[in-house]
């Protein structure tokens, strides 16, 4: 395989572990957080009780570590690739989380958010369409 | 109270994305990573840690972070989020002007569909 053809493959490859962690993590961490009893007010003892109480929640380390995923494939691929490549790719999360909303969760997602699905599909399509690197390697 | 929700839009414009390219620039520092077994990416991770932009990169993050937090506690979400779809805009000019990256005009057409794309899942969340 040629030197650019594996530089993009491996850009692809983490980037799909990026899209599948980073609202993986997000969605979990957003559920612990809601079943965990919200925080009563802004007193250093309330915060750290707030706090107790969401480490204890399995779903809370699962998040962390679902986010912690995340943020080693991001790291890597900024290694080589641009963050103007990244950083635009990454929104495709935006129509997976519509997707699985739909698929698993039944619900209903407006035209407007289809169309916007549509928009951040072909924009990651442009930006896929340029070399992940455009700088000198180290 | 405008003011201060302006500075925290600010804050998580500015300071999230660059805290994201400062983490970049670190990570080219360090070069490609090549290996991708458990040990060698523990190891480059770890030689990223000793470059000073990625503490900056990381403290930029978590100081965007709050303040979204904080912005968040003082508008709708329905305000927030679609407002910091600009930072694909930020981003691009960062990359090209901080990191020294080419964006050509695939990559500019790109980044405005993406920015139109995020404004619109937000905005018709229904």
């Amino acid at each position: 395989m040629s030197p650019s053809r594996l530089l993009r493959l491996k850009t692809y490859v983490l980037i799909c572990a990026m899209l599948v962690f980073g609202p993986l993590g997000d969605v979990l961490l957003g559920r612990a957080m809601k079943e965990a009893s919200p925080m009563r007010s802004w007193a250093p003892a309330s915060i750290l009780r707030f706090f107790i109480r969401a480490f204890a929640s399995p779903a809370v380390w699962l998040a962390i570590g679902s986010l912690a995923l995340f943020f080693v494939a991001y790291v890597l691929v900024l290694s080589w690739a641009d963050y103007s490549y990244v950083q635009p790719a990454s929104a495709l999360s935006y129509g997976l989380v519509a997707l699985l909303a739909v698929i698993a969760l039944n619900e209903k997602i407006t035209p407007v958010r289809w169309g916007g699905v549509l928009l951040i599909c072909l924009g990651v399509f442009a930006v896929g369409l340029t070399a992940p690197r455009t700088t000198q390697p180290r | 109270m405008i003011l201060t929700g302006v500075i925290f839009y600010l804050f998580i414009l500015l300071s999230g994305t660059g805290g994201e390219m400062c983490v970049s620039r670190a990570m080219k520092s360090i070069g490609e990573v090549t290996d991708f077994r458990p040990h060698s990416i523990a190891l480059a991770i770890g030689r990223a840690m000793k470059v000073p932009w990625m503490w900056i990169g990381v403290a930029m993050m978590a100081m965007g972070f709050f303040s979204l937090m904080g912005l968040l506690s003082m508008a709708n979400v329905s305000f927030v989020y679609p407002a910091s779809a600009l930072s694909y805009v930020v981003g691009a000019l960062g990359g090209k002007f901080f990191l020294g990256e080419t964006v050509s005009k695939e990559r500019w057409a790109g980044v405005l569909l993406v920015t139109l794309g995020v404004l619109l899942v937000v905005v018709g969340r229904g």
